[in-house]
């Protein structure tokens, strides 16, 4: 069996006569994003800050590759701490220095690099962070966004193997807080580190995670993949889940992922066996690539934009839609055949191609003179209620895909 | 016994206030001859020493001027005003230079010390510096100690020089005591061994400001019942009330030792 990278054993901590963590026990594993979800002051950044040592357990332990970090020589405990970033809530920048020598700062105080190396490295952040044009401001002069995007530059300065994110999205916009997560999903691809995430943007941080840790009232009650996470049968999942899952919704008219099959259920349950319907996929085709280009909020909002066109078009034909994964949504046309939806989606092409694309190019501010070429997959999966899962279908959708739309840079091929 | 356990308690809290503070200090003191601090220490020397040049310059002139006046008319009733110099310069080395020199860099640098280190503290930057592995005692502390003993000495000698000028103003210019005898009771009176003194207890009492300040402040988060710029308010006021009770505790320990 795999051995966690970080593993707590039986961690207790109290402040005066609260306990905040009872027994934890929980096991992290290199490579990849471990996001932890609970209540506010349910004991979620106090057991971060364990694992970089501000805090140290009552009982129990906490070992890194088998070892108590506790019981560590000096040594050995500035090479595992060297390999750990720490990203504040409230991103701890230092007021009195520029974005950055915020950024530069540990570059400065902890490695051996000579000036221009360190500049050319803080450059390389600030360029990928697009903050290139406030290097020289002061965090208190910059919106909560960019802070969190200078707290999240100078948390990744020293290419650490661990990364531990404590809510590293709260106090932004929508568009905001998913181009955080896309940014935190593609650092953690590019540069393998193992990430740990406190997050309360369900479900979209499901998107970005390898596995979900619930904390609740000092203990972890679930340990595994998102998926397994969706069907977990445990109040917590109603009381916390499913409130901001419907806060999202309310926000931006798109279902979630399993408010989608809730709905997809309920039709089952209410329409007479064997009646057909239509699933459909959509994929923003090298989602990656917009984010590379030109940024991880542009990215965002081409979704975003996508999404509500979808919406909008399917929903007038009496479908509904669902975010299905980071730059995929699904579409459920029932009481219908799949030629009819053929034609359905015909049209959809014709109109996104002419009317469409340009909409959601202005709505994302991608503008002429820095075209990008992207395109819009689309696959359509016939099925009888009951007859298969909503998976399976969708993965037959899937197959079936092809380019329904393209933005053009220069001449149209 | 009931009289006696709180006094046990207090006496108790004392001394491990003292002890942290000592151990605050030790450490601090040694990670000054690291690596990667003379930036910072040249950068704390600045706003310790450099800036606080003007309001020393302006208390010493003052200081000076009124020494002049007051020590002129005492010393006419026993027909010594000519030795005006020497009262002056050496009330100004020996004991008023080094003590209102580190009263005023109390003042304006020490309570900067605890309110930045203190504001630090609570808006969670000295831990970032801990996740950083920058240590927060290297980094902000121990810049502070050495700038602060490098600062001190200096301040004083341009605190003592400014008040001797102070006093040639009121002395020779207002009241008419000959120029001549002033620099030459001044050059006679003050020795070496003034002047060391007088450096000691600069050096002394810099220690002492710089560490209470830095410790007030780094200590912030654990003000009883107060919290966030509370706190912080806190930590300033005790700085410096701390600050200066010790620096006239210290000026008489140091004094007794010397003479």
């Amino acid at each position: 069996m795999e051995q966690p990278l970080i593993e707590f054993r039986g961690v207790t901590k109290r402040f005066n006569n609260h306990t905040v963590l009872d027994q934890v026990d929980l096991q992290i594993y290199e490579g990849e994003v471990a996001t932890i979800v609970g209540k506010s002051g349910s004991g979620k950044s106090v057991l971060l800050k364990h694992i970089v040592g501000l805090l140290q357990p009552d009982k129990g332990a906490i070992l890194f590759g088998g070892k108590s970090i506790y019981k560590m020589g000096k040594k050995e405990w500035n090479r595992y701490i060297s390999g750990v970033s720490y990203m504040f809530q409230n991103n701890a920048l230092f007021d009195s220095m520029t974005v950055f020598d915020n950024i530069a700062l540990p570059l400065r105080q902890t490695t051996n690099l000579d000036r221009k190396a360190i500049e050319e490295r803080v450059r390389l952040r600030l360029e990928q962070m697009e903050l290139g044009e406030v290097e020289k401001k002061y965090p208190s002069e910059l919106s909560g966004g960019m802070q969190k995007r200078v707290a999240l530059s100078r948390a990744l300065a020293t290419d650490p193997k661990i990364v531990l994110f404590d809510e590293p999205t709260t106090g932004q916009d929508m568009i905001r807080r998913n181009a955080i997560l896309s940014m935190i999903a593609d650092y953690q691809k590019r540069f393998g580190f193992t990430a740990i995430l406190i997050s309360h943007d369900v479900p979209d941080v499901f998107f970005i995670s390898s596995r979900i840790l619930a904390l609740s009232e000092g203990k972890i009650i679930f340990q595994g993949t998102p998926e397994e996470f969706e069907t977990l049968q445990h109040p917590f999942q109603h009381e916390f889940v499913q409130s901001l899952e419907e806060l999202q919704e309310h926000l931006t008219g798109i279902y979630s992922k399993r408010n989608f099959k809730v709905r997809y259920q309920k039709i089952l349950s209410r329409e007479r066996p064997q009646e057909s319907f239509v699933a459909g996929l959509f994929t923003l085709d090298n989602f990656e690539g917009i984010c590379k280009l030109l940024g991880h909020t542009t990215g965002q909002m081409v979704l975003e934009s996508l999404g509500r066109y979808i919406n909008k078009h399917f929903g007038a034909v009496g479908g509904f839609s669902a975010r299905q994964s980071r730059s995929e949504f699904s579409i459920i046309l029932p009481f219908s055949y799949l030629s009819e939806a053929e034609q359905i989606l015909r049209d959809f092409s014709m109109e996104l191609q002419e009317e469409g694309l340009r909409i959601i190019q202005t709505e994302a501010r991608i503008y002429r003179d820095i075209c990008f070429e992207f395109a819009i997959l689309a696959g359509l999966a016939g099925g009888e209620f009951g007859a298969k899962e909503i998976d399976r279908i969708m993965d037959d959708a899937r197959e079936n895909q092809r380019e329904v739309a393209r933005v053009y840079c220069g001449e149209r091929r | 016994m009931p009289l006696i356990s709180p006094l046990g308690r207090g006496a108790i809290r004392l001394l491990n206030h003292l002890g942290a503070l000592s151990i605050f200090l030790v450490k601090s003191f040694f990670m000054i001859f690291q690596p990667k601090q003379l930036p910072l220490i040249i950068e704390q020397v600045y706003s310790i020493g450099a800036r606080s040049a003007m309001i020393v310059a302006l208390v010493g002139l003052f200081t000076g001027m009124v020494l002049g006046l007051q020590l002129f008319y005492t010393l006419v009733k026993f027909g010594s005003a000519g030795v005006l110099g020497s009262a002056v310069a050496l009330s100004l080395v020996r004991e008023l230079g080094p003590v209102l020199t580190a009263i005023m860099v109390t003042a304006r640098a020490g309570s900067a010390m605890a309110a930045e280190i203190g504001s630090q503290r609570i808006s969670e930057q000295i831990d970032a510096l801990a996740t950083m592995r920058i240590d927060p005692l290297r980094y902000l502390v121990s810049p502070r100690i050495a700038a602060s003993m490098i600062s001190f000495p200096l301040l004083t000698a341009l605190f003592d020089i400014i008040g001797i000028i102070g006093g040639y103003i009121t002395g020779v210019m207002l009241l008419g005591v000959n120029s001549g005898a002033y620099f030459y009771r001044v050059r006679s009176s003050v020795e070496m061994e003034d002047i060391t003194s007088g450096f000691v207890k600069a050096v002394a009492f810099s220690v002492i400001v710089s560490t209470v300040c830095c410790f007030q402040g780094y200590f912030t988060h654990m003000q009883k019942d107060a919290y966030g710029a509370k706190a912080v308010g806190l930590s300033t006021t005790s700085a410096v009330v701390l600050s200066c009770v010790l620096i006239l505790v210290g000026d008489y320990v140091v004094t007794s030792l010397l003479l």
